[in-house]
């Protein structure tokens, strides 16, 4: 390939394309380098300082925002690189609610992977001890909930608003130890331009940006999202019965893991009390539930009588392929006509 | 569409055109503004100041229902500076000389005089379109809902030929469909002229392969569409329904007419998940499962086939709509309706349908597949028309075209144009959307849109419950002042079953395609007292 480059992390030789970063290319080849604020559907950022490796010849530089290059020597540990990421971490751990297990990311957080690899002392972390956090929880938006006292600052829920929907809802206000991601005014997200995709709750490495009510699913399914035509690849997350998660799927050619607010937060009404649970008849204008048999007896005994082009179908856009042509076959092949169609044009 | 969802990104410009797209297809507005990011210039043409306005190199604010103008003005413009793709037109498309000819009445005053959109902008649009290439059309319900829709995606059809933009990836004309399965409905021939992969009913040929495989004889006359069923409805032609998840009492233009027809009916069968305003008038209403409580393929609007798989159990005794649909046939005497799994009814579809005949669930769970895919070693075939139309000639034919304004327009009585689209946080008549809490504390109401000029001169304020009158009936709807809205052009959703907007709307329609009328209708505004 023309556009490879070859060089080395740690002594192992590693091929990379031409234009990746050294992380990327690392994170490719299975080796883990400490990040938080790197993503791979976004922009190199370099704000979280973890990605911090020595280059032979050249130095400390931060992985994620230096591109591969032909006979590159990188250093993933030494004592240099220590020092450095492991300040980085411990500040953003000092001042950062430690209460992972009642966390919605436990076990799914990029700050408790970076913690683990790095180890943390507790010494350490007591002599840096800072005011913790006591920012008021914004649960203003019906899907989502900001709490701002887990936040690493990593950005990364700014850059999706920016780069990926180009909505800009929120972006970093004030300064150093104060910094803040905050939306214009510092309104609630739900006042705010936020179109509620979830694009940044998908994408937040910690437990800052976390669904409403939040349940781990016992499975996933693969499966096609029932609103638009773009047909974008979901996994359907169940638990007892229920829809309790929905994601993208990044396999899908159609979506390639994005979704819209319908499409990864509107299925309650999978299980809402008023889905139809049973035939019903209408009897002296009012409807009774009756079973299959009694009403599919009914529909076959009255539509005896109205074979030909006096009966008439609306199939529909919402079913299966497969319920659509066994609606077409029952009209065409046993109700005798062509009567038959559905919203296409609506 | 013509192209794949994938293929927009790497464009190097996108018209897009009667498409809200960030609201409708959110996805697909994701690839759009990725593409202008990229470099892509990028058109919109709309009446409506939609959120892609903010990131296109040209917005055409025409006034609703002038397409065919607009384009037919590009097209002029393209064709008098010597823009056109002559090679691709040499090679692949015909009867260029009438189409120059109908050019002739599109000159840039008469276009500019129609459109309202300043013949300077007409031509740096058309210029852009024809100056990079590869060029995407994109377009949506506010092309087709017009009484002349056909004429429009014509109009489009030409632009993408003149330009050489179609047959080669990040090009074509891409309608983008609305509903998750509209593409598989009408790839099943759930349509009154056509069997399964577009066979037409009035064939000899093909009703005798359908009468062997199904063991029946069918009818030779195609059916009515589904606005012609309801005439015939309230003429007693038609005196029985099954209906299988749609609500047209509030999505079909002219709903009070919609619902007449449907009360004439002496036989109704509703089959969906929820009670809908459809279902209600129902004599037997059969309780159907969603899409997580079934197997099956949806087809999306790039016509990639995918799998629907089964997550839930469905809720009480509710059943998938085939299996309904198939218990229904049996009782009725039909034969052929005997399946155990969506998967055999695939295999079914696959013998009979040329453009289906590569597809079975084995193949799908390896990822979906784009029809064409005419045998079990095909891959599928994410670009249209590489080669040759589907004419007799195999050429694509340049359509002349003329002007036709919308079959109502404003005046006096009924001052504003009244167009219609949808909300980013509802879906259709609100079934399923409705029943999502967070959804409705998003948007919970319908809105009536109004330019805040309008509104001054009408005394109206914004949140003030305003009365939409036309010459059908009347909704009311609380006024939103915006001037995402142009002067003279109000617009709603058709969510909301309080404020059923497609009382108002008018049922003309395309003569071809006879899609109703939706995107223009003349309506009164008035401000409600209290």
């Amino acid at each position: 390939m023309l556009d490879e480059i070859k060089f080395a992390i740690d002594g192992t030789q590693i091929k990379a394309n031409k234009g990746d970063t050294i992380l990327k290319a690392a994170l490719k080849h299975g080796i883990y380098i400490p990040h938080l604020c790197d993503h791979p559907d976004l922009e190199p950022f370099g704000g979280c300082r973890l990605c911090m490796v020595e280059i032979k010849g050249k130095g400390l530089s931060i992985s994620c925002k230096v591109p591969v290059e032909e006979g590159l020597e990188i250093i993933t540990e030494s004592p240099e690189v220590n020092k450095v990421r492991r300040i980085a971490a411990e500040l953003l751990i000092a001042s950062h609610h430690v209460d992972c297990l009642e966390c919605a990311r436990n076990t799914d957080c990029k700050l408790q992977d970076v913690a683990s690899y790095i180890g943390i002392e507790e010494g350490r972390l007591k002599r840096l001890k800072r005011v913790i956090k006591d920012l008021p929880i914004d649960d203003s938006n019906p899907f989502f909930i900001r709490d701002l006292n887990k936040c690493v600052l990593c950005g990364i829920c700014i850059r999706t608003c920016g780069e990926i929907l180009n909505v800009g809802a929120i972006d970093f206000a004030f300064r150093g130890t104060g910094t803040l991601v905050a939306t214009v005014g510092g309104k609630p997200i739900l006042q705010s331009r936020c179109v509620s995709c979830g694009e940044c709750v998908a994408r937040c490495p910690v437990g800052a940006l976390v669904p409403k009510n939040a349940e781990r699913p016992t499975r996933e399914v693969s499966t096609v999202c029932t609103y638009c035509g773009v047909g974008c690849g979901i996994k359907l997350g169940v638990r007892g019965g229920r829809i309790v998660r929905v994601r993208g799927d990044v396999n899908s050619p159609a979506n390639r893991g994005n979704l819209c607010v319908k499409g990864r937060f509107g299925y309650d009404f999978v299980n809402h009390p008023d889905r139809l649970t049973s035939p019903l008849i209408k009897r002296n204008g009012a409807f009774v539930e009756a079973t299959f048999e009694e009403a599919l007896d009914l529909v076959a005994s009255k539509l005896t009588d109205y074979k030909g082009d006096q009966f008439a179908t609306f199939a529909s856009a919402r079913i299966t392929t497969e319920d659509n042509y066994v609606v077409q076959k029952f009209t065409r092949a046993v109700m005798g006509t062509n009567n038959l169609d559905h919203c296409a044009r609506l | 569409m013509t192209n794949s969802i994938n293929e927009i990104e790497d464009a190097a410009c996108i018209l897009s055109i009667g498409s809200n797209t960030t609201v409708t297809h959110p996805v697909i507005g994701l690839r759009v503004k990725k593409a202008a990011r990229n470099g892509a210039k990028l058109i919109v043409a709309n009446p409506r100041r939609i959120e892609l306005c903010s990131v296109a190199d040209v917005w055409l604010r025409h006034r609703p229902g002038t397409d065919v103008a607009l384009l037919m003005g590009m097209a002029r413009v393209i064709m008098d500076e010597g823009l056109v793709d002559s090679s691709f037109i040499e090679e692949r498309c015909e009867n260029l000389d009438a189409f120059k000819e109908s050019l002739k009445a599109f000159d840039p005053d008469f276009v500019e005089q129609v459109t309202g959109v300043p013949q300077g902008k007409i031509a740096e649009a058309a210029r852009m379109l024809a100056g990079n290439s590869p060029a995407s059309i994109l377009y949506c319900m506010g092309i087709t809902q017009h009484s002349h829709g056909t004429d429009n995606v014509l109009a489009l059809a030409n632009l993408a030929m003149l330009t050489g933009n179609i047959g080669k990836p990040s090009s074509g004309v891409n309608p983008l469909r609305g509903q998750n399965n509209v593409q598989g409905a009408c790839d099943m021939g759930a349509l009154p002229n056509v069997y399964p992969g577009y066979q037409k009913v009035d064939s000899a040929e093909i009703r005798e392969k359908f009468e062997a495989a199904w063991g029946c004889s069918l009818s030779s006359t195609p059916g009515l569409t589904l606005t012609e069923i309801l005439g015939a409805a309230l003429e007693k032609r038609v005196k029985a329904l099954y209906v299988v998840g749609e609500n047209p009492v509030l999505s079909e233009a002219d709903a009070s007419h919609a619902k007449e027809a449907l009360e004439a009916l002496d036989f109704l069968v509703v089959q969906d998940i929820f009670l809908t305003e459809t279902a209600m008038l129902a004599d037997v209403v059969l309780p159907a499962a969603t899409f997580a409580e079934k197997d099956g393929t949806f087809t999306n609007t790039e016509r990639r086939i995918q799998r629907v798989r089964k997550a839930l159990e469905p809720r009480g005794n509710s059943r998938p709509d085939w299996w309904i649909t198939c218990e229904i046939a049996k009782k009725l005497g039909g034969k052929g309706f005997d399946y155990g799994h969506p998967a055999e009814i695939m295999g079914e579809i696959s013998s009979l349908t040329p453009s289906y005949q590569g597809i079975s669930y084995e193949r799908l769970e390896a990822g979906g597949l784009q029809w064409p895919c005419p045998s079990p070693e095909h891959p599928g075939t994410p670009v249209l028309h590489t080669e040759r139309f589907l004419t007799a000639s195999g050429k694509g034919r340049l359509m002349p075209l003329e002007y036709k304004p919308p079959a109502e327009c404003a005046d006096e009585e009924y001052p504003f144009v009244l167009t219609t689209g949808r909300s980013l946080y509802h879906y259709h008549t609100s079934t399923m959307t409705g029943r999502v809490e967070g959804l409705n504390m998003l948007r919970d109401r319908e809105l009536l849109e109004m330019n805040p000029t309008d509104a001054a001169a009408l005394g109206i304020a914004n949140g003030d419950r305003v009365q939409v009158k036309s010459r059908r009936g009347l909704v009311t709807a609380d006024a939103k002042l915006t001037k995402d809205s142009p002067p003279g052009v109000v617009f709603m959703t058709f969510h909301f079953a309080d404020s059923p907007t497609n009382v108002v709307t008018s049922p003309a329609l395309d003569p071809v395609a006879k899609t109703p009328e939706l995107k223009v209708c003349a309506v009164q505004v008035q401000k409600l007292k209290g």
